[in-house]
Protein backbone atom coordinates (compact mmCIF):
# COMPACT_ATOMS: atom_id res chain seq x y z
CA UNK A 1 0.00 0.00 0.00
CA UNK A 2 1.55 3.54 -0.82
CA UNK A 3 1.19 5.86 2.07
CA UNK A 4 1.25 9.68 0.69
CA UNK A 5 1.83 12.46 3.25
CA UNK A 6 -0.46 15.27 1.76
CA UNK A 7 2.14 18.45 2.57
CA UNK A 8 -0.21 21.10 3.34
CA UNK A 9 0.56 24.35 0.32
CA UNK A 10 1.40 27.40 1.77
CA UNK A 11 -0.50 29.95 -0.64
CA UNK A 12 1.35 32.84 0.84
CA UNK A 13 5.24 31.91 0.30
CA UNK A 14 7.77 34.93 0.65
CA UNK A 15 8.31 34.85 -3.32
CA UNK A 16 4.64 35.44 -3.37
CA UNK A 17 4.46 38.57 -1.19
CA UNK A 18 7.62 39.74 -3.19
CA UNK A 19 5.65 38.93 -6.73
CA UNK A 20 2.21 41.22 -5.18
CA UNK A 21 4.33 43.76 -3.91
CA UNK A 22 6.61 43.68 -7.09
CA UNK A 23 3.26 44.00 -9.23
CA UNK A 24 1.94 46.96 -7.10
CA UNK A 25 5.45 49.09 -7.36
CA UNK A 26 5.63 48.87 -10.90
CA UNK A 27 1.84 49.59 -11.26
CA UNK A 28 2.14 52.45 -9.26
CA UNK A 29 5.33 53.43 -10.83
CA UNK A 30 3.63 53.59 -13.93
CA UNK A 31 0.68 55.21 -13.00
CA UNK A 32 2.91 57.93 -11.08
CA UNK A 33 5.02 58.65 -14.35
CA UNK A 34 1.86 58.74 -16.43
CA UNK A 35 0.32 61.52 -13.57
CA UNK A 36 3.73 63.34 -14.45
CA UNK A 37 3.24 63.55 -17.84
CA UNK A 38 -0.59 64.19 -17.60
CA UNK A 39 0.02 66.95 -15.47
CA UNK A 40 2.74 68.50 -17.53
CA UNK A 41 0.92 68.72 -20.83
CA UNK A 42 -1.96 70.31 -18.58
CA UNK A 43 0.15 72.13 -16.89
CA UNK A 44 1.64 73.09 -20.59
CA UNK A 45 -2.17 73.72 -21.59
CA UNK A 46 -2.91 75.89 -18.68
CA UNK A 47 0.10 77.90 -18.57
CA UNK A 48 -1.47 80.44 -21.02
CA UNK A 49 -4.82 80.76 -18.69
CA UNK A 50 -1.86 81.60 -15.92
CA UNK A 51 -0.52 83.97 -17.39
CA UNK A 52 -3.27 86.04 -18.46
CA UNK A 53 -4.57 85.75 -14.94
CA UNK A 54 -0.59 87.17 -13.95
CA UNK A 55 -1.05 90.01 -16.34
CA UNK A 56 -4.45 90.96 -14.67
CA UNK A 57 -2.82 90.93 -11.45
CA UNK A 58 -0.29 93.36 -12.87
CA UNK A 59 -2.84 95.54 -14.95
CA UNK A 60 -5.40 95.59 -11.50
CA UNK A 61 -2.21 96.68 -9.62
CA UNK A 62 -0.62 99.51 -11.57
CA UNK A 63 -4.38 101.06 -12.20
CA UNK A 64 -4.80 100.50 -8.63
CA UNK A 65 -1.29 102.33 -7.55
CA UNK A 66 -2.05 105.40 -9.96
CA UNK A 67 -5.22 105.88 -8.44
CA UNK A 68 -4.30 105.43 -4.72
CA UNK A 69 -4.77 108.65 -2.79
CA UNK A 70 -1.84 108.16 -0.26
CA UNK A 71 0.95 107.39 -3.06
CA UNK A 72 3.81 109.47 -3.43
CA UNK A 73 4.39 112.71 -4.94
CA UNK A 74 8.40 111.68 -6.83
CA UNK A 75 6.89 108.49 -7.40
CA UNK A 76 6.84 108.28 -11.63
CA UNK A 77 2.59 107.20 -12.47
CA UNK A 78 1.92 104.46 -14.09
CA UNK A 79 0.10 104.74 -17.11
CA UNK A 80 -3.02 102.75 -17.71
CA UNK A 81 -1.77 102.71 -21.66
CA UNK A 82 1.74 101.40 -20.20
CA UNK A 83 -0.26 99.10 -18.12
CA UNK A 84 -2.26 97.66 -20.54
CA UNK A 85 1.21 97.37 -22.47
CA UNK A 86 2.17 95.85 -20.25
CA UNK A 87 -1.17 93.09 -19.93
CA UNK A 88 -0.45 92.56 -23.63
CA UNK A 89 3.14 91.66 -23.62
CA UNK A 90 2.58 89.42 -19.96
CA UNK A 91 -0.04 87.68 -22.29
CA UNK A 92 2.05 87.09 -24.91
CA UNK A 93 3.79 83.52 -24.43
CA UNK A 94 7.55 84.95 -25.61
CA UNK A 95 7.56 87.42 -23.09
CA UNK A 96 7.82 84.57 -20.23
CA UNK A 97 11.80 84.36 -19.46
CA UNK A 98 13.29 81.42 -20.76
CA UNK A 99 14.75 78.45 -18.07
CA UNK A 100 18.64 78.36 -18.59
CA UNK A 101 19.90 74.67 -19.74
CA UNK A 102 22.49 75.12 -17.22
CA UNK A 103 22.66 76.29 -13.24
CA UNK A 104 25.86 78.78 -13.72
CA UNK A 105 25.86 79.23 -9.96
CA UNK A 106 26.90 75.45 -9.66
CA UNK A 107 29.56 75.77 -12.49
CA UNK A 108 32.31 75.24 -9.82
CA UNK A 109 30.39 72.38 -7.99
CA UNK A 110 30.38 70.31 -11.55
CA UNK A 111 34.13 71.44 -11.63
CA UNK A 112 35.31 69.99 -8.34
CA UNK A 113 32.78 66.93 -9.43
CA UNK A 114 34.66 66.38 -12.77
CA UNK A 115 37.67 66.48 -11.21
CA UNK A 116 37.56 64.31 -8.50
CA UNK A 117 35.55 61.71 -10.84
CA UNK A 118 38.89 62.34 -13.19
CA UNK A 119 41.13 61.70 -10.36
CA UNK A 120 39.29 58.30 -9.08
CA UNK A 121 38.90 56.81 -12.25
CA UNK A 122 42.55 57.84 -13.39
CA UNK A 123 43.60 56.11 -9.99
CA UNK A 124 41.42 52.95 -10.75
CA UNK A 125 43.15 53.01 -14.11
CA UNK A 126 46.45 53.13 -12.66
CA UNK A 127 45.82 50.21 -9.86
CA UNK A 128 44.28 47.98 -12.70
CA UNK A 129 47.46 48.31 -14.51
CA UNK A 130 49.36 47.30 -11.58
CA UNK A 131 50.60 49.92 -9.72
CA UNK A 132 50.85 48.89 -6.37
CA UNK A 133 48.63 50.90 -3.93
CA UNK A 134 49.44 51.63 0.03
CA UNK A 135 46.78 52.32 1.71
CA UNK A 136 46.98 53.07 5.77
CA UNK A 137 45.60 50.42 8.46
CA UNK A 138 42.68 51.17 9.84
CA UNK A 139 41.98 49.32 12.97
CA UNK A 140 38.74 49.36 13.19
CA UNK A 141 38.79 47.22 9.63
CA UNK A 142 41.56 45.20 10.92
CA UNK A 143 39.05 44.01 13.98
CA UNK A 144 35.98 42.64 11.62
CA UNK A 145 37.62 38.90 11.82
CA UNK A 146 38.72 39.10 15.13
CA UNK A 147 35.30 40.53 16.11
CA UNK A 148 33.24 38.03 14.04
CA UNK A 149 35.75 35.23 15.72
CA UNK A 150 35.10 36.16 18.62
CA UNK A 151 31.86 35.79 18.54
CA UNK A 152 32.00 32.12 16.43
CA UNK A 153 34.13 31.11 19.99
CA UNK A 154 31.80 31.91 21.96
CA UNK A 155 28.49 30.48 20.51
CA UNK A 156 26.55 33.78 20.09
CA UNK A 157 25.64 35.82 17.43
CA UNK A 158 26.83 38.90 15.53
CA UNK A 159 24.07 41.97 15.74
CA UNK A 160 24.81 44.17 12.43
CA UNK A 161 22.48 47.88 13.03
CA UNK A 162 22.19 49.60 9.56
CA UNK A 163 21.34 53.16 10.56
CA UNK A 164 17.49 54.14 11.06
CA UNK A 165 17.59 55.70 7.26
CA UNK A 166 16.08 54.67 4.33
CA UNK A 167 18.11 53.31 1.28
CA UNK A 168 17.95 57.14 -0.33
CA UNK A 169 20.85 57.89 2.39
CA UNK A 170 24.69 57.07 1.16
CA UNK A 171 25.42 56.40 5.16
CA UNK A 172 22.61 53.40 4.69
CA UNK A 173 24.50 51.99 1.25
CA UNK A 174 27.77 52.68 3.09
CA UNK A 175 26.70 50.60 5.93
CA UNK A 176 24.89 47.82 3.58
CA UNK A 177 28.30 47.50 1.88
CA UNK A 178 30.00 46.57 5.05
CA UNK A 179 26.87 44.42 5.73
CA UNK A 180 28.07 42.43 2.79
CA UNK A 181 31.48 41.93 4.41
CA UNK A 182 30.81 40.71 7.41
CA UNK A 183 27.86 38.67 6.27
CA UNK A 184 30.68 36.86 3.78
CA UNK A 185 33.04 36.73 6.93
CA UNK A 186 30.07 35.10 9.79
CA UNK A 187 29.29 32.75 6.75
CA UNK A 188 33.28 31.71 6.41
CA UNK A 189 33.22 31.40 10.05
CA UNK A 190 29.57 29.96 10.55
CA UNK A 191 28.47 32.50 12.66
CA UNK A 192 25.03 33.87 13.33
CA UNK A 193 24.31 37.82 12.37
CA UNK A 194 21.11 39.43 13.21
CA UNK A 195 20.22 42.65 11.18
CA UNK A 196 17.44 44.45 13.03
CA UNK A 197 15.82 47.28 10.36
CA UNK A 198 14.25 50.46 11.13
CA UNK A 199 12.74 50.35 7.42
CA UNK A 200 11.11 47.85 5.12
CA UNK A 201 13.00 48.46 1.76
CA UNK A 202 16.23 48.53 3.89
CA UNK A 203 15.64 44.98 5.15
CA UNK A 204 15.07 43.61 1.83
CA UNK A 205 18.17 45.24 0.28
CA UNK A 206 19.61 43.91 3.27
CA UNK A 207 18.30 40.27 3.06
CA UNK A 208 19.15 40.33 -0.64
CA UNK A 209 22.75 41.68 0.17
CA UNK A 210 23.15 38.87 2.64
CA UNK A 211 21.87 36.23 0.99
CA UNK A 212 24.13 37.01 -1.78
CA UNK A 213 27.42 36.94 0.37
CA UNK A 214 26.04 33.49 1.93
CA UNK A 215 25.78 32.58 -1.51
CA UNK A 216 29.15 33.49 -2.42
CA UNK A 217 31.18 32.03 0.86
CA UNK A 218 29.65 28.75 -0.54
CA UNK A 219 27.20 28.45 2.73
CA UNK A 220 23.89 28.99 0.78
CA UNK A 221 22.33 26.31 3.65
CA UNK A 222 23.51 28.73 6.56
CA UNK A 223 21.29 31.87 5.22
CA UNK A 224 17.84 32.44 7.36
CA UNK A 225 16.21 35.21 6.08
CA UNK A 226 13.96 35.29 9.14
CA UNK A 227 17.19 37.15 11.15
CA UNK A 228 17.27 40.15 8.98
CA UNK A 229 13.63 42.13 10.32
CA UNK A 230 11.72 45.11 10.20
CA UNK A 231 11.07 46.51 13.57
CA UNK A 232 9.15 49.57 13.15
CA UNK A 233 10.06 53.27 11.72
CA UNK A 234 9.83 54.83 14.98
CA UNK A 235 12.72 55.84 15.83
CA UNK A 236 12.91 54.97 19.77
CA UNK A 237 10.62 51.88 19.19
CA UNK A 238 13.12 50.58 16.56
CA UNK A 239 16.09 51.27 19.94
CA UNK A 240 13.67 49.75 22.51
CA UNK A 241 13.37 46.83 20.08
CA UNK A 242 17.52 46.48 19.74
CA UNK A 243 18.22 47.17 23.17
CA UNK A 244 15.98 44.43 24.89
CA UNK A 245 17.72 42.02 22.62
CA UNK A 246 20.82 43.27 22.99
CA UNK A 247 20.10 42.47 26.41
CA UNK A 248 18.03 39.14 26.34
CA UNK A 249 20.60 37.54 23.97
CA UNK A 250 23.83 39.05 24.60
CA UNK A 251 25.40 39.26 20.95
CA UNK A 252 29.80 38.84 21.24
CA UNK A 253 29.62 41.10 18.71
CA UNK A 254 27.93 44.47 18.08
CA UNK A 255 28.19 46.29 14.48
CA UNK A 256 26.98 50.12 13.84
CA UNK A 257 27.03 51.06 10.30
CA UNK A 258 25.07 53.81 8.76
CA UNK A 259 23.00 57.03 9.85
CA UNK A 260 22.06 57.77 13.46
CA UNK A 261 20.81 59.80 15.63
CA UNK A 262 20.24 60.16 19.80
CA UNK A 263 20.27 56.70 19.50
CA UNK A 264 23.93 55.87 18.93
CA UNK A 265 24.78 56.45 22.53
CA UNK A 266 21.82 54.01 23.73
CA UNK A 267 22.98 51.08 22.30
CA UNK A 268 26.55 51.79 22.48
CA UNK A 269 26.43 52.11 26.19
CA UNK A 270 24.14 49.17 26.31
CA UNK A 271 26.46 47.06 24.03
CA UNK A 272 29.66 48.24 26.19
CA UNK A 273 27.25 46.85 29.32
CA UNK A 274 26.71 43.14 28.14
CA UNK A 275 30.37 42.94 27.41
CA UNK A 276 30.09 42.53 23.33
CA UNK A 277 32.75 44.12 20.95
CA UNK A 278 31.69 47.03 19.25
CA UNK A 279 32.47 48.23 16.21
CA UNK A 280 30.87 51.43 14.93
CA UNK A 281 31.35 53.68 11.80
CA UNK A 282 29.32 56.91 10.80
CA UNK A 283 29.28 59.90 8.94
CA UNK A 284 26.90 62.10 11.12
CA UNK A 285 29.80 63.69 13.04
CA UNK A 286 27.40 65.25 16.07
CA UNK A 287 27.24 60.98 16.93
CA UNK A 288 31.21 60.47 16.62
CA UNK A 289 32.04 61.65 20.02
CA UNK A 290 29.25 59.16 21.76
CA UNK A 291 30.71 56.48 19.93
CA UNK A 292 34.64 57.04 20.41
CA UNK A 293 33.34 56.94 24.08
CA UNK A 294 31.32 53.76 24.65
CA UNK A 295 32.91 51.83 21.26
CA UNK A 296 35.79 49.80 20.65
CA UNK A 297 36.85 50.78 17.12
CA UNK A 298 35.17 53.40 15.47
CA UNK A 299 35.31 54.47 11.65
CA UNK A 300 35.35 58.13 11.60
CA UNK A 301 33.81 59.57 8.30
CA UNK A 302 35.58 59.39 5.30
CA UNK A 303 37.12 55.79 6.96
CA UNK A 304 33.73 54.60 7.15
CA UNK A 305 33.27 55.39 3.71
CA UNK A 306 36.55 53.50 2.82
CA UNK A 307 35.12 50.79 4.63
CA UNK A 308 33.70 48.66 2.02
CA UNK A 309 37.09 49.11 -0.50
CA UNK A 310 39.73 48.52 2.30
CA UNK A 311 37.95 45.32 2.97
CA UNK A 312 37.56 43.75 -0.87
CA UNK A 313 41.59 44.60 -1.25
CA UNK A 314 40.65 44.84 -4.64
CA UNK A 315 42.76 47.31 -7.04
CA UNK A 316 39.87 48.90 -8.73
CA UNK A 317 37.84 49.53 -5.50
CA UNK A 318 41.39 51.03 -3.96
CA UNK A 319 42.08 52.87 -6.74
CA UNK A 320 39.16 54.98 -5.68
CA UNK A 321 40.72 55.78 -2.29
CA UNK A 322 43.84 56.99 -4.05
CA UNK A 323 41.44 59.12 -6.23
CA UNK A 324 40.07 60.33 -3.08
CA UNK A 325 43.18 61.33 -1.47
CA UNK A 326 43.98 63.93 -4.62
CA UNK A 327 41.10 65.68 -3.98
CA UNK A 328 41.56 65.91 -0.28
CA UNK A 329 45.28 67.29 -0.93
CA UNK A 330 43.72 69.76 -3.59
CA UNK A 331 41.49 71.05 -0.97
CA UNK A 332 44.33 71.23 1.49
CA UNK A 333 46.36 73.07 -0.34
CA UNK A 334 43.62 75.65 -1.63
CA UNK A 335 42.89 75.89 2.17
CA UNK A 336 46.67 76.91 3.12
CA UNK A 337 46.43 79.13 0.11
CA UNK A 338 43.03 81.40 1.52
CA UNK A 339 44.68 81.44 5.20
CA UNK A 340 47.87 82.57 3.59
CA UNK A 341 45.92 85.44 1.41
CA UNK A 342 43.83 85.95 4.39
CA UNK A 343 46.68 86.68 6.64
CA UNK A 344 48.72 89.02 3.64
CA UNK A 345 45.29 90.90 3.62
CA UNK A 346 45.29 91.98 7.05
CA UNK A 347 48.48 92.93 7.22
CA UNK A 348 48.25 94.78 3.67
CA UNK A 349 44.79 96.13 3.26
CA UNK A 350 45.62 97.64 0.44
CA UNK A 351 46.60 94.60 -1.39
CA UNK A 352 44.38 94.42 -4.28
CA UNK A 353 45.91 91.41 -6.06
CA UNK A 354 45.50 89.20 -3.26
CA UNK A 355 42.01 90.18 -2.49
CA UNK A 356 41.26 89.19 -6.23
CA UNK A 357 42.67 86.30 -5.39
CA UNK A 358 41.05 85.53 -2.30
CA UNK A 359 37.65 86.60 -4.17
CA UNK A 360 38.59 83.91 -6.80
CA UNK A 361 39.15 81.24 -4.12
CA UNK A 362 35.78 81.39 -2.44
CA UNK A 363 34.00 81.51 -5.65
CA UNK A 364 36.03 78.06 -6.63
CA UNK A 365 35.63 76.63 -3.03
CA UNK A 366 31.65 77.74 -3.30
CA UNK A 367 31.71 80.38 -0.75
CA UNK B 1 20.19 39.16 -14.24
CA UNK B 2 19.32 40.00 -10.57
CA UNK B 3 22.24 42.10 -10.55
CA UNK B 4 22.78 43.35 -13.76
CA UNK B 5 18.87 44.94 -13.77
CA UNK B 6 19.58 46.36 -9.65
CA UNK B 7 22.87 48.00 -11.06
CA UNK B 8 21.42 49.94 -14.10
CA UNK B 9 18.49 51.02 -12.19
CA UNK B 10 20.92 52.39 -9.59
CA UNK B 11 23.38 53.67 -12.39
CA UNK B 12 20.49 55.41 -14.51
CA UNK B 13 18.47 57.23 -11.10
CA UNK B 14 21.94 58.54 -9.93
CA UNK B 15 22.94 60.09 -12.97
CA UNK B 16 19.48 62.10 -13.38
CA UNK B 17 19.65 63.21 -9.80
CA UNK B 18 23.02 64.42 -10.36
CA UNK B 19 22.03 66.10 -13.45
CA UNK B 20 18.56 67.44 -12.36
CA UNK B 21 20.97 69.22 -9.59
CA UNK B 22 23.07 71.41 -12.40
CA UNK B 23 20.13 71.66 -15.62
CA UNK B 24 17.41 73.26 -13.99
CA UNK B 25 14.51 71.51 -16.92
CA UNK B 26 16.02 68.48 -15.54
CA UNK B 27 14.78 69.35 -12.55
CA UNK B 28 11.03 67.46 -12.70
CA UNK B 29 13.21 63.90 -14.04
CA UNK B 30 15.00 64.30 -10.67
CA UNK B 31 11.82 64.62 -8.85
CA UNK B 32 9.66 62.16 -10.59
CA UNK B 33 12.78 59.55 -9.54
CA UNK B 34 12.30 60.89 -6.08
CA UNK B 35 8.22 60.13 -5.65
CA UNK B 36 9.54 56.61 -7.82
CA UNK B 37 11.40 55.82 -4.51
CA UNK B 38 8.75 57.03 -2.37
CA UNK B 39 6.05 54.21 -4.35
CA UNK B 40 8.72 51.65 -3.82
CA UNK B 41 9.35 52.82 -0.22
CA UNK B 42 5.75 52.26 0.41
CA UNK B 43 4.99 49.16 -0.87
CA UNK B 44 7.93 48.02 0.95
CA UNK B 45 6.12 48.52 3.91
CA UNK B 46 3.57 45.48 3.22
CA UNK B 47 6.69 43.31 3.23
CA UNK B 48 7.96 44.89 6.14
CA UNK B 49 4.60 44.50 8.26
CA UNK B 50 4.44 40.83 6.83
CA UNK B 51 8.04 40.44 8.35
CA UNK B 52 7.26 41.57 12.05
CA UNK B 53 3.37 39.72 11.93
CA UNK B 54 5.35 36.60 10.77
CA UNK B 55 8.30 37.19 13.51
CA UNK B 56 5.62 37.57 15.98
CA UNK B 57 3.47 34.58 15.02
CA UNK B 58 6.22 32.54 14.74
CA UNK B 59 7.31 33.35 18.71
CA UNK B 60 3.88 32.66 19.64
CA UNK B 61 3.52 29.41 18.11
CA UNK B 62 6.85 28.47 19.53
CA UNK B 63 5.81 29.64 23.02
CA UNK B 64 9.33 31.50 23.14
CA UNK B 65 10.88 33.37 26.05
CA UNK B 66 8.24 36.80 26.09
CA UNK B 67 5.49 35.07 24.41
CA UNK B 68 3.01 37.52 26.09
CA UNK B 69 4.54 40.77 24.91
CA UNK B 70 4.19 39.84 20.77
CA UNK B 71 0.41 39.64 22.17
CA UNK B 72 0.73 43.09 23.18
CA UNK B 73 2.90 43.69 19.72
CA UNK B 74 0.74 42.24 16.67
CA UNK B 75 -2.88 43.25 19.41
CA UNK B 76 -1.29 46.82 19.16
CA UNK B 77 -0.48 46.96 15.35
CA UNK B 78 -3.61 45.40 13.87
CA UNK B 79 -5.51 47.75 16.15
CA UNK B 80 -3.66 50.93 15.21
CA UNK B 81 -4.45 50.05 11.65
CA UNK B 82 -7.82 49.05 12.16
CA UNK B 83 -8.19 52.84 13.76
CA UNK B 84 -5.76 54.28 11.23
CA UNK B 85 -7.37 52.64 7.86
CA UNK B 86 -10.89 53.30 9.52
CA UNK B 87 -10.42 56.82 10.39
CA UNK B 88 -12.39 56.02 13.61
CA UNK B 89 -13.57 59.31 15.62
CA UNK B 90 -12.70 61.59 12.13
CA UNK B 91 -15.33 63.84 10.69
CA UNK B 92 -15.64 64.23 6.77
CA UNK B 93 -13.53 66.73 5.73
CA UNK B 94 -15.91 70.48 5.08
CA UNK B 95 -14.73 70.70 1.41
CA UNK B 96 -16.26 67.36 1.02
CA UNK B 97 -19.31 66.82 3.94
CA UNK B 98 -20.96 63.87 1.71
CA UNK B 99 -16.96 61.72 1.60
CA UNK B 100 -17.30 59.90 5.13
CA UNK B 101 -13.65 59.01 4.83
CA UNK B 102 -12.57 62.64 3.49
CA UNK B 103 -11.43 63.73 7.13
CA UNK B 104 -7.52 63.50 7.89
CA UNK B 105 -6.05 61.45 10.78
CA UNK B 106 -3.88 64.38 11.56
CA UNK B 107 -7.30 66.12 12.40
CA UNK B 108 -7.94 67.16 16.25
CA UNK B 109 -10.03 64.70 18.50
CA UNK B 110 -9.11 61.64 15.91
CA UNK B 111 -8.69 58.14 17.74
CA UNK B 112 -5.03 58.31 15.78
CA UNK B 113 -4.08 61.22 16.86
CA UNK B 114 -4.95 60.26 20.46
CA UNK B 115 -2.92 56.91 20.30
CA UNK B 116 0.01 59.27 19.45
CA UNK B 117 -0.18 62.01 21.61
CA UNK B 118 -1.29 59.98 24.88
CA UNK B 119 0.73 56.67 23.91
CA UNK B 120 3.57 56.61 21.55
CA UNK B 121 4.43 60.69 22.53
CA UNK B 122 5.08 59.28 26.33
CA UNK B 123 6.75 56.13 25.21
CA UNK B 124 9.10 57.98 22.92
CA UNK B 125 10.30 60.19 26.16
CA UNK B 126 11.04 57.53 28.50
CA UNK B 127 13.24 55.87 26.10
CA UNK B 128 14.85 59.30 24.98
CA UNK B 129 14.82 60.07 28.83
CA UNK B 130 17.25 56.92 29.58
CA UNK B 131 20.10 58.97 27.49
CA UNK B 132 21.08 61.40 29.79
CA UNK B 133 21.79 58.36 32.25
CA UNK B 134 23.83 56.89 29.13
CA UNK B 135 25.36 59.95 28.67
CA UNK B 136 26.52 60.10 32.48
CA UNK B 137 28.08 56.88 32.04
CA UNK B 138 29.98 57.17 28.86
CA UNK B 139 31.46 60.66 30.38
CA UNK B 140 32.64 58.95 33.57
CA UNK B 141 34.02 56.08 31.23
CA UNK B 142 35.96 58.43 28.91
CA UNK B 143 37.03 61.06 31.34
CA UNK B 144 39.07 58.80 33.73
CA UNK B 145 42.69 60.47 33.39
CA UNK B 146 44.57 57.53 32.18
CA UNK B 147 46.80 59.59 29.95
CA UNK B 148 48.04 63.06 28.57
CA UNK B 149 45.24 62.75 25.69
CA UNK B 150 42.84 61.63 28.18
CA UNK B 151 43.49 64.44 30.42
CA UNK B 152 43.36 67.09 28.06
CA UNK B 153 40.18 65.58 27.05
CA UNK B 154 38.89 66.13 30.55
CA UNK B 155 40.26 69.95 31.18
CA UNK B 156 38.53 70.57 27.80
CA UNK B 157 35.16 69.70 28.63
CA UNK B 158 35.69 70.84 32.25
CA UNK B 159 36.26 74.43 30.67
CA UNK B 160 33.69 73.87 27.80
CA UNK B 161 30.81 72.37 31.36
CA UNK B 162 31.66 75.41 33.51
CA UNK B 163 31.52 78.04 30.74
CA UNK B 164 28.15 77.40 29.59
CA UNK B 165 26.95 77.16 33.11
CA UNK B 166 26.42 80.14 35.39
CA UNK B 167 29.20 78.31 37.61
CA UNK B 168 31.95 79.58 34.96
CA UNK B 169 30.68 83.32 35.86
CA UNK B 170 30.99 82.87 39.93
CA UNK B 171 34.10 81.29 39.93
CA UNK B 172 36.16 83.27 37.16
CA UNK B 173 33.71 86.56 36.93
CA UNK B 174 35.86 88.69 39.07
CA UNK B 175 39.08 88.18 36.40
CA UNK B 176 40.07 91.68 35.46
CA UNK B 177 39.31 92.89 31.68
CA UNK B 178 42.66 92.67 31.04
CA UNK B 179 42.39 89.06 31.68
CA UNK B 180 38.95 88.29 30.33
CA UNK B 181 39.85 86.36 27.90
CA UNK B 182 40.52 83.58 30.83
CA UNK B 183 37.30 83.86 32.32
CA UNK B 184 35.24 80.27 31.51
CA UNK B 185 32.76 81.37 29.63
CA UNK B 186 35.31 83.36 27.29
CA UNK B 187 37.30 80.08 27.26
CA UNK B 188 34.51 78.14 26.21
CA UNK B 189 33.43 80.38 23.48
CA UNK B 190 36.99 80.09 22.21
CA UNK B 191 37.14 76.14 22.63
CA UNK B 192 34.17 75.73 20.31
CA UNK B 193 35.39 78.12 18.06
CA UNK B 194 38.35 77.74 17.38
CA UNK B 195 39.48 73.93 17.98
CA UNK B 196 36.05 72.03 17.33
CA UNK B 197 35.41 74.24 14.84
CA UNK B 198 38.51 72.94 12.93
CA UNK B 199 38.20 69.54 14.17
CA UNK B 200 34.56 69.48 12.80
CA UNK B 201 35.29 70.76 9.61
CA UNK B 202 37.92 68.90 8.87
CA UNK B 203 35.92 65.48 9.18
CA UNK B 204 32.86 67.01 7.07
CA UNK B 205 35.90 67.86 4.04
CA UNK B 206 36.12 63.89 4.32
CA UNK B 207 32.95 62.69 4.48
CA UNK B 208 31.55 65.07 1.50
CA UNK B 209 35.09 63.50 -0.67
CA UNK B 210 34.06 60.40 0.92
CA UNK B 211 30.51 61.02 -0.13
CA UNK B 212 31.54 61.56 -3.86
CA UNK B 213 33.76 58.53 -4.62
CA UNK B 214 31.16 56.15 -2.72
CA UNK B 215 28.56 57.12 -5.19
CA UNK B 216 31.22 57.13 -7.93
CA UNK B 217 31.72 53.41 -7.03
CA UNK B 218 28.44 52.62 -7.12
CA UNK B 219 27.46 54.49 -10.11
CA UNK B 220 30.81 53.50 -12.32
CA UNK B 221 29.91 50.02 -10.91
CA UNK B 222 33.29 49.56 -9.32
CA UNK B 223 31.15 48.53 -5.72
CA UNK B 224 29.05 46.16 -6.39
CA UNK B 225 29.19 44.94 -2.53
CA UNK B 226 25.62 46.10 -1.63
CA UNK B 227 24.36 43.44 -4.14
CA UNK B 228 25.56 41.00 -2.55
CA UNK B 229 29.76 41.48 -4.17
CA UNK B 230 30.64 39.45 -7.01
CA UNK B 231 30.47 39.94 -10.62
CA UNK B 232 27.54 40.93 -12.16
Amino acid sequence: MRITHKVPRRIFTNHSWKCVATFLCMAMCCARVFAFEISSEMSESVAPVTQTVAAQDIFAENVLAHNAPEQDANAPLVEPVNAATNFNSAATPNAMPERPWFNIEKLWLLLWIVFIGGAVTVSVWLAKSGRPIRIRRIAALEAVDNAVGRATEMGRSILFVPGIQDMDNIQTVAGLTMLGRVAKTAAEYDATIEVPTCRSLVMEAARDTVRASYLSAGRADGFSVDRITYITDDQFGYVAHVVGSMVREKPATCFYMGCFFAESLIFAETGNAIGAIQIAGTAESSQLPFFVAACDYTLIGEEFFAASAYLSGEPAQLGTLRGQDVGKFAVVVLIALGVLASTILVMAPNAAVVGWFLGGLQKVLGG
Amino acid sequence: MKRIIPMWIAIIGGFAMMLSSFVPLAESAGEMFADVFNVVAAIAFVLGAGSLAKQHLEKLSRRDAGWGYSIITLGSFLITLFIGLGKIGIHPNEQFPQAPYSGSNEMEGSAFGWIYEYMITPLTSTMFALLAFFVASAAFRAFRAKNTEAILLLVTAFIVLLGRTFAGVVLTGWFPDWASGLRLENLSIYVMQVFNTAGNRAIMIGIALGVAATGLRILFGIDRSWLGGGDA
